[in-house]
Formats: C-alpha cells, structure tokens, sequence
C-alpha cells in the first residue's frame, strides 16, 4: 500500500525499468556461462596483473632496453606475459636471470614500453633453488676500508652464520647510536648503501645481493620497487629488509600486500643503451578467478563484442575503473537511506566521496582522520568567521586551513610512529573544506543539534557506503560483471519512483498512530 | 518509537516523496521556480498583479554599495533585510528604530552597522543562498502586526503558511515566534505552530517542535482563543498567487499588518510536511479532492475558490459532506 497508485501513464516507466534489469541479468549470466567468471565469491584463486611502465627519451640512433622480470618463487607462478612496444623488437630471455629485451633501429623522443604478467597466487613452492651470485672483490679508501673492517669485525663477533651476520651488520645501521665509524660510511655511501651493504657482506665471504620487489597492493598506479638484500647459505637464500626503508616494520608478513620479487639475483632492473631519463612503473591489480575461468579467457578471443570487459583496458586504467565502477553502488546507498530510510546529510553526494577515500585508508584511521580534520577545521573556521570576510576568500582560507592541518597530522603521526596517519592525504580536500564551512553555517544557524544530526547522517552514509563497496561480493561482481550497473540503474530508477513513507516519518508522524 | 505505515495512509498523512513525486513535479513546472525562490522577483511579481507585500526599501546588489548603506537607511524607522535567495528563515535580520550607528533587534540586542555591512557582504557572497550562489540583500518595511495578535508572539511578526493547490486553499496554519525562534516565525527554528480552519480562521491545535501546547511558552497566552481577522480576505490573497505564480502546489506566507491588512511575504515551491501535525489531520484526502477537480474548476475566480475551499474543508464533521 506504500506504492503510488497504479497508472498506465506509467507502463513505459516500468517497461524501461524491466528492460533494463533483463539487460543486466542476462549481460551477467552470459559472462558467468560463457566465460566461466564465478558469481560466486569464495572458491576462486587470486592472480595479479602487474604492468610495468617503462619510459625513456631515446637520442635517435638504436636503442636497446632490457628489464628484468619475475620468474616463479615461493607463493606466485608467472601464468602469461606480454609487452606492448610498436615499431620494438621484443625477446623474452629465460634462465637464471629472465628479461625482456626490446630492441629498435632507431627511435627518437619519449618512449613508452609496456609490460604485463599475469602472476597466481599458489601455496607451491618454486622448487628450483636459485644458484648464489659469486663472490666479488672489493676494496675502499681509507678511511672507509678500517670503518668497513671495524663495523664487520664487530658483527662477525656476534654472529654465527650467514644469516645472523647480516642481522648484526643491519642492526647496526638501523640504530641511532652513532658510532663513529657507521656516521662516517651512511654520510659518504648516502646513496648506495645497499650496494655498500653487499660489498661488506661479499668482503666477509657471505654471497649477497640487491634485488628488488614489489609489494602487490590492489588499485596502487605509478608504484616503484622496493630494494632488498638476498643473502646465500649455500644454495639457500634469505631475504632481508633494509633498515630505513619506509614501513620497514613487516614488508615482508604483511598479508594483504604480498612482496613479489621482481628481480631475484642482483642484475639491474633496467638498462636502457641508446636513451636517457629512464624510469620504470608499476601498476597492478587484483583479480579473482577460477582455474578455469583463466583457460577460457586465454582461449577466447579478447576481441568478441560480447566479451565486453574491462579486462581488455591496460592495467592502470582497470585500476581507475575498479574504483569508478564502485560509485553506483555508493550512491545507490545513498539513494537507499535518503529516499527509504529519510537520513539527511550534509551535501548529498558528500558521503560517497569520505567513502571512497575510506577504502584507501581503512575505516578506523579514515573515521578518526576525518573527526579530527573536521574538528580542528571548525574550531579555526569559527575565529575565520569573525574575521569579517568575503565567502570565496573564507573557503580559501579553510581550504589552506585543512591542507595545514592535514600535513601537521601526517608528520606527526608519523613521528611518532604511526605510518597509518600518512593515509590521511587521500581525503579530498575541496570537499572536506566545504564540509567545514556547511557545517559551521549549519552550527551558526540552527545550532549544534542540526550539525550533530546532518553530520552524524553523513558519517553513518558514508561508513555504509563504504561497507558496501569494499565488501569482497560487491567488488567481485561490479569489476566482473558489467551487468551489474544496469541492476543497479534499475533499482534506483524504482527508488526514485517511491512515493511511500520514509521510515523516519514513521516517528516523525508518530502522533498519528494512534 | 515508530508507527505503522498504514496507519498514517489511513489518517491521509502526505510524505515527503509523495509531495515530491505526486505535487511538486507534477503541478510545480521546473522553469517557474527562480520566480519564488527569488524573493525580489516574488515581490516585483505581486507588486504587479495587485497582491500587496511589505513595501520594498531599497536593494543591495553589490559589495561596493554596502557602504550606502547608512544613507539608504537613515529616514526608516524599522526594517527587515534579507538574502533574496534565502529559505528558513536564514539571513534575516529584523531591526527596528535607530541612531545612526546603532539598530535594535526585537529582543533588544543591539547591532551596530559595521555589524550591519558584515552581515549584507555575507548574503552578496552568497551564505544564505542555495548551493552559495552569489545573492542580492532586499530591505523591507518593517511589518507592524495586526494588535489583535498581540500576545501570540514572542520578539516577532507571526505569519500564516497557507497551502494553496491549484488555486484552492487547502490548508492553513499560523506561525508564531518564540525566544528560540529569533523574531521569525520558522517552525524548525522553535516557531510555534498553530494549525488554522480553513473555513473559519479559527485555531485547531497547536505544536512547537513536534510537542503539543495550549499556550504561548513565553507570552502564555491561551492559544485556543486566537482569532485571525480578514480571514476570507487573506484567503483571496493567498488564492490568487496561484494565478500569478503558476506554481500547482504553493506555500504561501501571510502576514496581516496593522495598516494594509492581509499581505504576501513569500511564496515557496517546496512546502513542509509539519503543517499536518500543527492541523491535526493529513494533506493527503484534501488534495485529492482537488486532483479530481476539472480544468475548468480550477480556471473559477479566486473568491469562488476560496469559497469551496471553506466549504470542502471546514474543520466541522458536518460540513465535510459537502465534498
Ligand atoms: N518585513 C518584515 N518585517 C518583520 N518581520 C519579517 C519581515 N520579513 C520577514 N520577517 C520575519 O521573518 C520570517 C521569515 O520570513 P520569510 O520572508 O518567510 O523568509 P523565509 O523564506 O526565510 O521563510 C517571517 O515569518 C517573519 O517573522
Ligand atoms: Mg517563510
């Protein structure tokens, strides 16, 4: 009886409804029988896209590039490889050290070279043990040679194998106290104390090595890699942290970014001959999938019309989409607790984008960030109002204001320690400005009950919202299955055709009742 | 806590998306809305048709004339100013005799005319206004309210909200201004409201913030006793902005001055919801009534439409029959 009355001015309202839940069913099954893509959550394996971006500004004459890259090792197996590269000749090396290498006759200005891996997450183990690197010779200047021998001498006291030696010696970079000797190495070796690093080790005839990996977070564009040392027992090998890498604390355990090693045995990643200005970057992306959902899209050709994925787009763009194709299903929420549920908030869409920015710092940080902004953002707007001042030069001030009180936030958190307090820039500024100044007005005009009610609306939305969108159910059938969008559409079509009570009039006509 | 849906189906309550969906899009075209949602082109409007309004005093349209301000002033002994763009009752400022420094709210507070500047610098940049849109600041007469009045508000100028439907009063309610409320008469803001006959002015029920009361919280006046004069009259008023607007579904606020009677204060494309709770009854059966009513019913002079109106809706059970 909630539903407006039945007329037949509306038939075509709800035959366009109906079209298009028809259309998103049947777009969803069709991928789901033909493609083998599960709507099921759950019994799926994980398999990263990884694109690595290579840019360099080529002289003219031949150019040769040649980049490392990942071969199978505990916990992935390589599934397929591409490189994107027109006018390049493109050779994929195997062996103890995989490259690609690119070639051309002649090229000129910025080039772009693109490569792609598909890499599975698999319990196996690699199996063939990489050979360590051999032993280099090596030698310093004084006095760098008696700091280098006093530093080793030190750690080889207190050590007992390959392995803890390298513990001993990293620990005695990571600690503060300053030594004489180790102030002396990390001021003249700033730069390269990796390889400063290696070559101690190498002079203590330990076999070790720079190699470099990639932490496999979903979404991240215009990454970089992250050095590490490799250090040999034998046939075995260990990988070590350096100390004063950022997040040093757990790289390695952590378990929602698993650390791919994109190079395994201390050869450069890139090497261009015949450019300059070279740089590499990696996108990746994480996707779920059935073993044989994988064999089926290999064999299907990418360019069927009704294959109509975005799996075809390079992996950075996929990146962007994953978040884009998340916002209907935001602000369907938002339709739901507005026009259902009566919550008011403050700026109607407002609520999606502190969600999105919550998926990029988890909620707890994200609540608390955003508390503590606005708080602070109030607290300083209510002196600006006295201030006597013209509005777009007010929000200016505010927008100052809380890019201020964003950076003084993640320095100091992470002063302190708190790394998590970094995430804090990826809230939109612009909008948490505005949100200050509507709520400073709201406070002004109506009190601190409406700002309480409007704000509280708002955080409630937002945190639903997020809810919502990093549910690994939602994520999975909104990147997978485009249909989903004309669900969606359909839905909030109808939701905004509702002309039955809000639940929040339901107490508020509560007089009524009786 | 909550009631049922059906319940408030039964006792005929309009919710917000119905009013939406069923009144305001359907009778509410889109393009005619700058024409309320401005105040000064409201009052340009009426001030053509013939519908009287509180006399315009001046305008302030850009920053550089704010320091006119004192000239523009100096012979008037009371005035209100307001954003043209403004809703709720936000940004309106009511002052009343001055020196030339100095203005007296209704509560007694002074307000000093850098205070003054400050506060039109704020409704030219556009505080006041929807989506902050840059807005002009309109000064106007203050409204002397009728004495038979006096008592039933607090520091301020009651108004009367009539819910008019395509030319056909539907619904009224009288608003009146407490210590909370500011000197204006808006319900969310701690207004008293109290819901009027449509056929006699006289008062139904009375509500502030949702609760019922009997009398005035600061004059304690008893509310059951209010009698608004130059009722049919005010209805006229009220029923012909409908033709000069074009707007189906309108809220139109009265006020009744001492000197020219019944007037128009503004006119609202988008009405709320409380005017049910102040009357005690629901919108809902009343307005289909008048969705049944021909073209040519609702093309009937003002006066016979008030007339029906009077007749349709009296808050007597037996006069309802003669719907
Ligand atoms: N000229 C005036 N003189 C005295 N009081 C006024 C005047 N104009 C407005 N007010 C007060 O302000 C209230 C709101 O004014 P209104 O024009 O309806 O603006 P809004 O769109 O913000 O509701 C009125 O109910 C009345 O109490
Ligand atoms: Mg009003």
């Amino acid at each position: 009886m909630n539903i407006g009355p039945f007329s037949f001015t509306r038939i075509p309202f709800f035959l366009l409804v109906g079209f298009l839940l028809v259309i998103g069913i049947v777009l969803t099954l069709h991928r789901h029988w033909m493609y083998e893509v599960p709507l099921v959550y759950g019994e799926t394996q994980t398999i990263w896209s990884v694109e690595a971006k290579v840019e360099f500004n080529a002289h003219g004459g031949p150019v040769k590039v040649s980049m490392a890259r990942p071969s199978a090792q505990d916990g992935f197996t390589v599934l397929k490889e591409a490189g994107a590269s027109p006018g390049y000749g493109l050779n994929f090396m195997d062996g103890n050290e995989p490259r690609a290498e690119w070639t051309v006759r002649g090229a000129k200005g910025k080039q772009e070279l693109f490569y792609r891996a598909e890499i599975l997450v698999s319990q196996m183990q690699s199996g063939a043990d990489l050979p360590p690197p051999s032993i280099q010779p090596v030698s310093w200047p004084e006095p760098y040679a008696s700091a280098v021998n006093e530093v080793l001498a030190g750690a080889y006291a207190t050590s007992a194998d390959n392995y803890s030696l390298t513990r001993e010696l990293l620990k005695r970079f990571q600690e503060d106290e300053t030594a004489q000797h180790i102030e002396l190495l990390r001021t003249h070796y700033a730069d390269q104390l990796p390889e400063l690093w290696v070559d101690m080790l190498h002079k203590a005839r330990v076999p070790a090595s720079v190699v470099y990996g990639l932490n496999l977070q979903d979404g991240r564009r215009r990454q970089n890699l992250t050095p590490l040392l490799r250090v040999w027992n034998g046939n075995d090998s260990e990988i070590f942290e350096l100390p004063g890498e950022e997040s040093n604390a757990s790289l390695l355990l952590a378990a929602d970014a698993p650390l791919l090693l994109w190079e395994q045995r201390g050869a450069p990643v890139l090497d261009v001959t015949g450019g300059t200005d070279s740089s590499i970057r990696f996108s990746m992306l994480k996707r779920e999938e059935s073993t044989y959902a994988n064999i089926a899209e290999n064999l299907s050709s990418q360019h069927d019309f009704l294959n109509f994925s975005i799996h075809s787009l390079p992996v950075e763009e996929q990146a962007m989409f994953k978040t884009i194709l998340l916002i209907p299903i935001g602000a369907l929420i938002v339709c739901i607790l507005r026009i259902i549920i009566g919550i008011r908030t403050s700026g109607t869409f407002m609520p999606v984008l502190i969600a999105l920015a919550f998926i990029q710092t988890s909620l707890v940080t994200g609540l608390i960030g955003f508390l503590l902004v606005v708080a602070t953002g109030l607290f300083i707007r209510s002196y600006l109002s006295r201030l006597n001042l013209l509005l777009v030069a007010r929000i200016t001030a505010v927008i100052i204001t809380v890019i201020a009180i964003i950076s003084i936030f993640s320095v100091l958190s992470y002063k302190v320690g708190l790394t998590e307090g970094l995430k804090i820039t990826f809230f939109p500024m612009i909008i948490l400005s505005w949100t200050i100044e509507r709520m400073s007005i709201l406070w002004e005009e109506e009190g601190g009950r409406e700002v309480m009610v409007q704000g509280g609306g708002s955080l409630l939305t937002a945190v639903l919202a997020y809810w919502a969108m990093s549910d690994p159910w939602v994520r999975h059938l909104t990147f997978n299955f485009i249909g989903i969008q004309f669900i969606v559409l359909a839905l909030v079509l109808l939701i905004g055709s509702y002309t039955g009570y809000r639940l929040l009039e339901l107490k508020r006509f509560k007089a009524f009742g009786s | 806590m909550f009631t049922f849906p059906w319940r408030l189906e039964r006792r005929g309550i309009l919710g917000m998306n119905r009013r939406n969906i069923s009144y305001i899009s359907r009778y509410n075209p889109r393009r005619l809305y700058p024409l309320v949602d401005n105040k000064l082109k409201t009052k340009l409007l009426a001030q053509k048709a013939g519908i009287t309004t509180p006399a315009l005093i001046g305008t302030v349209q850009n920053q550089h004339d704010v320091s006119l301000l004192a000239d523009l002033l100096r012979d008037v002994p009371g005035f209100a100013i307001k954003p043209a763009k403004g809703s709720g009752g936000k940004g309106i400022l009511v002052l009343s005799r001055h020196d030339d420094e100095q203005y007296i709210k209704n509560s007694g507070a002074l307000v000093t005319l850098a205070e003054l500047q400050r506060h039109v610098s704020n409704i030219l940049s556009g505080l006041y206004s929807l989506g902050g849109s840059p807005d002009i600041a309109i000064i106007e007469e203050l409204i002397e309210f009728d004495q038979q009045l006096g008592g039933y508000s607090f520091e301020g100028v009651p108004d009367i909200r009539v819910i008019v439907c395509r030319g056909y009063p539907v619904m009224a309610m009288m608003r009146l201004s407490t210590r909370n409320s500011d000197g204006k008469a808006n319900l969310h803001q701690g207004a008293v409201g109290v819901g009027l006959d449509i056929a006699t002015g006289r008062p139904l029920k009375a509500v502030q913030n949702g609760l019922s009361v009997e009398r005035h919280p600061d004059t304690g006046r008893e509310l059951s006793e209010l009698v608004i004069p130059q009722w049919g009259q005010l209805l006229e008023l009220a029923a012909r902005c409908y033709e000069e607007s074009g707007l189906g579904y309108l809220g139109t606020d009265m006020v009744l001055d001492r000197r020219y009677g019944p007037m128009l204060l503004e006119l609202n494309a988008r009405p709320g919801l409380t005017i049910q709770v102040a009357n005690g009854c629901g919108l809902l059966p009343r307005l289909k009534i008048i969705d049944a009513l021909s073209d040519a019913d609702v093309a009937r002079p003002a006066a016979e439409r008030v007339a029906l109106s009077r007749q349709w809706f009296a808050a007597q059970p037996e006069l309802k029959t003669g719907a």
